[in-house]
């Protein structure tokens, strides 16, 4: 596992002509009323992990649903997997779509289908054979700990259970940008860190690229501080005066874009809001 | 200022006319283009069919049976109880039968549809459809339609069926009147253009009820409050859409069968 230092600048972690897996450029939206986003640029490498901070109702939701399509911007352009998806009609999109995981704030599972029917959703509409999405199913389950709910369904799980399962259902497709919105809101602090251990374990195992919204600094900073450990099972802090180089950070205020960077950057910017939001 | 609340209420109502017809329009589409969701279709066509059976069955009879009641009041005066049969039947084939099984199937599957579509937006599970490379106007809008177009038109047939005997059990029954009679004024003055009308109508009853209910339900904002606003709306306009649509088709029959 690579690491830096916190205390000096870290290095960019992708490969300097590796291509964005999806790019913001001077994005705009509002609903009936002023911007909710305004003028919003940045972008997501292969391999990296960037978090999203920002206090609630700045539109940290709104930015992660524009990503796949679910909104459409007022102004600027949206590319995924290098493919502009601003004025792509619905149809096109879905496949794009496809290749992207999204984990919702309440989880979002279908409540009259089975955790089986559930994590293999997309997997059952292309067609699979039911011995493959057991399988699949049965291996994704396990990578969040939950086998045991295969056949149950979403009402008996509790807060916790369901966003591990939404990370399951976001997984199983093998997604090539990964999506999360609020993971470990309103979960206790144990629960929350065993949803940020699945979300470091999927970054250090699958390396897949991601954007996790979040306005609990101590979960971005965990992520950031720690890494999984295979042979342990479980996340391991990084030594001390380290963090992860693929995990950058974002933060809005009122519907700006107020940082873009590194956790180093973060902890030395200047900006009244980012200090007051830290402290 | 009032100006301007009349501006946008306008635009507001164009905005949902124009939001109703494109999604009506693409769910019409996905009738005749794959992938068409047969599981989903009969899964829906069981719970709308046969879910409201007794309700239409009990509707339908109970209405053949004060059409036959009132009636035969009023067609004493002129000594012409006979044509009660003829006079029930057609009421029932023409006008009764398709439009409160229209209603009452609004009342069942509009709100129902509403609710359940409505509950899946405010805990994003449309948006988690879509997330996972599902259109969910294919998925759920088109089947329902479906469904509810080809349901209807069957639970129109038994509404009519149940009121023609309603109609009998009432004639025999309480006006002591002769049943063959009656059943014979019912079918010999039937003509094709009154059963074509009555089976066309549930065609466009059915498409209203489910697109309607889809509609309403798949723009469900504010949460649980919302929900049931939602339910309060696809009811109450399709109800009122079903009996325009029904005066519309009358129209147009009246003046190619007159």
């Amino acid at each position: 596992m690579d690491t830096s230092s916190a205390a000096a600048p870290p290095t960019p972690a992708p490969a300097p002509d590796a291509s964005p897996v999806a790019v913001f450029r001077n994005v705009s939206i509002a609903f009936d009323g002023p911007p909710v986003l305004e003028d919003i640029s940045f972008s997501v490498a292969p391999r990296e992990t960037r978090i999203l901070l920002g206090p609630a109702g700045v539109g940290k939701s709104v930015l992660l649903k524009l990503i796949n399509g679910l909104l459409r911007p007022d102004k600027g352009s949206i590319l995924l997997f290098g493919e502009e998806i601003s004025h792509m009609p619905e149809e096109q999109i879905f496949s794009l779509r496809a290749r992207t995981g999204m984990v919702f704030q309440e989880g979002a599972l279908f409540d009259s289908l089975t955790i089986r029917d559930n994590v293999a959703y997309q997997l059952i509409q292309e067609g699979a054979g039911d011995e493959e999405i057991d399988a699949r199913v049965r291996e994704a389950l396990r990578f969040v700990d939950l086998e045991e709910t295969f056949g149950m369904y979403p009402s008996s799980l509790s807060g916790g259970m369901k966003r591990r399962v939404a990370i399951a259902r976001a997984l199983i497709h093998q997604p090539e940008l990964i999506l999360y919105d609020s993971p470990t809101g309103g979960l206790d602090p144990v629960t929350s860190y065993n949803i940020i251990e699945l979300i470091a374990k999927e970054r250090d195992v699958y390396r897949v690229p991601s954007l996790l919204v979040t306005h609990r600094l101590q979960d971005a900073f965990a992520l950031c501080t720690h890494r999984f450990d295979p042979e342990l099972g479980r996340m391991a802090p990084l030594p001390e005066g380290q963090c992860d180089p693929h995990t950058t950070f974002l933060m809005l205020e009122e519907g700006r874009l107020i940082f873009d960077g590194t956790l180093h950057g973060l902890l030395h910017s200047d900006n009244a809001f980012v200090r007051e939001f830290l402290e | 200022m009032a100006i301007n609340s009349i501006d946008r209420t306008a635009k507001q109502i164009v905005l949902t006319v124009q939001d109703y017809s494109l999604l009506a329009w693409n769910a019409f589409l996905n009738l005749f283009r794959p992938p068409i969701y047969w599981p989903e279709f009969l899964i829906q066509s069981d719970v709308i069919g046969f879910g409201s059976l007794s309700i239409v069955v009990l509707s339908g009879f109970f209405t053949g049976c004060v059409l036959a009641l009132q009636s035969a009041a009023t067609l004493a005066q002129f000594g012409a109880t006979a044509v009660t049969g003829r006079f029930v039947s057609m009421s029932m084939i023409r006008e009764l039968g398709p439009v409160l099984t229209g209603i009452m199937v609004s009342g069942r599957n509009a709100s129902s549809i509403a609710s359940e579509l409505g509950s899946m937006v405010v805990t994003e599970q449309i948006d988690a459809m879509r997330a996972l490379g599902v259109d969910p106007i294919r998925k759920l809008v088109t089947p329902r339609i479906f469904a509810c177009i080809s349901m209807l038109f069957f639970l129109t047939i038994l509404a009519d069926a149940f009121g023609i005997l309603g109609g009998a059990t009432v004639t025999v029954f309480l006006n002591h009147q002769n049943g063959t009679q009656y059943f014979s004024m019912a079918w010999e003055y039937l003509r094709f253009p009154d059963i074509l009308q009555g089976l066309v109508k549930p065609l466009f009853f059915g498409y209203i009820v489910a697109s309607i209910g889809c509609f309403y339900g798949l723009r469900t904002t504010g949460g649980t409050q919302g929900v049931g606003r939602s339910t309060i709306s696809a009811v109450v306009n399709s109800s009122v859409l079903i009996i325009f649509v029904d005066f519309l088709i009358s129209q147009i029959m009246v003046f190619f069968f007159r």
